[in-house]
């Protein structure tokens, strides 16, 4: 597809704008409607349209499948670090009260860092499935 | 192809009806995964498959009979549950008024949603991050490339 201009010009200029809302979703999540799920999900959303307009050599290039797929991983082990460190702190297993002082700051944090651990793995995951999709010949 | 088209249009819809429903953060993820990805995968599967089926050889009995027993098992599981829209199943009983009261003060978090989600449930948003990372893990497996051994040509 990547010889049509119209489409390679949409693509261009929808892309950023879909990771600031996944970045959006991710972060305010908290405030508004979202969380690492959603955010995740969108997230890779503008790596597969950018996948499949400008090709899989392309997209493979802005995210390297290494890195992706240690990403896999990270965002699992993000979720459940914090659980050890809030079991390290005193506290039972996932409870963001004791990751700091104030216990709804704790939670605040704790939601921040668990909810990335989500988004990440989400993304990571949806982006490698779109790479050994499109990575496959017809056999 | 059409059947691809029109299911992710079904989605692009109930997204709507969840968004008039007042469950945004579901309509999200409807949007997101049943319009978006899940269209180009199956398209993506369209492009590898071909129209006919391989023809297959050996038993199909023992697959029948596990698919079987299993939704007979899970079947079963249903008939004791609570009426569909009940007031006064559990789960509007049980937890819900506890979360829906003390979460403000307690988590201070102004969606609800997410408290509940990554906070209250965290053990269970923990359980449904490694699921997806077991199917990511799942997909890698299975679509891999097979590497070629010393010239006995690719298999796959």
């Amino acid at each position: 597809m990547i010889h049509y201009v119209v489409l390679r010009v949409v693509a261009k200029l929808l892309i950023p704008f879909i990771l600031v809302f996944a970045l959006y979703v991710q972060f305010h999540g908290d405030f508004g409607p979202g969380g690492g799920f959603q955010a995740g999900v969108i997230f890779a959303a503008a790596f597969i349209l950018y996948g499949l307009i400008f090709g899989l050599e392309a997209a493979q290039r802005v995210a390297p499948p290494e890195v992706v797929r240690v990403l896999v991983a990270a965002g699992v082990l993000l979720f459940a670090g914090v659980g050890v460190a809030t079991l390290l702190l005193g506290g039972n297993y996932l409870n963001y009260s004791v990751l700091s002082a104030d216990p709804v700051h704790g939670q605040h944090l704790g939601i921040l860092l668990i909810e990335l651990g989500v988004g990440i793995t989400v993304a990571a995951v949806m982006i490698t499935i779109f790479f050994y999709f499109a990575g496959r010949t017809r056999s | 192809m059409a059947v691809v088209m029109l299911s992710g249009i079904y989605s692009l819809h109930s997204a709507v009806i969840l968004l008039a429903l007042d469950a945004v953060d579901v309509a999200f993820t409807e949007a997101a995964v049943g319009a978006g990805i899940s269209t180009v995968l199956m398209l993506a599967t369209l492009s590898l498959t071909g129209s006919t089926e391989r023809e297959r050889s050996g038993h199909t009995l023992i697959p029948v009979i596990v698919v079987v027993a299993t939704g007979a098992a899970l079947i079963y599981g249903t008939l004791d549950m609570p009426r569909f829209g009940d007031p006064d199943a559990p789960v509007h009983r049980h937890v819900a008024p506890r979360y829906i009261e003390d979460s403000p003060t307690e988590v201070g978090v102004p969606n609800m949603v997410t408290s509940v989600l990554a906070s209250y449930r965290g053990y269970d948003t923990l359980g449904e991050v490694t699921v997806i990372f077991t199917a990511g893990v799942g997909v890698m497996l299975l679509l891999m490339r097979r590497r070629v051994k010393s010239g006995d040509g690719d298999s796959s």
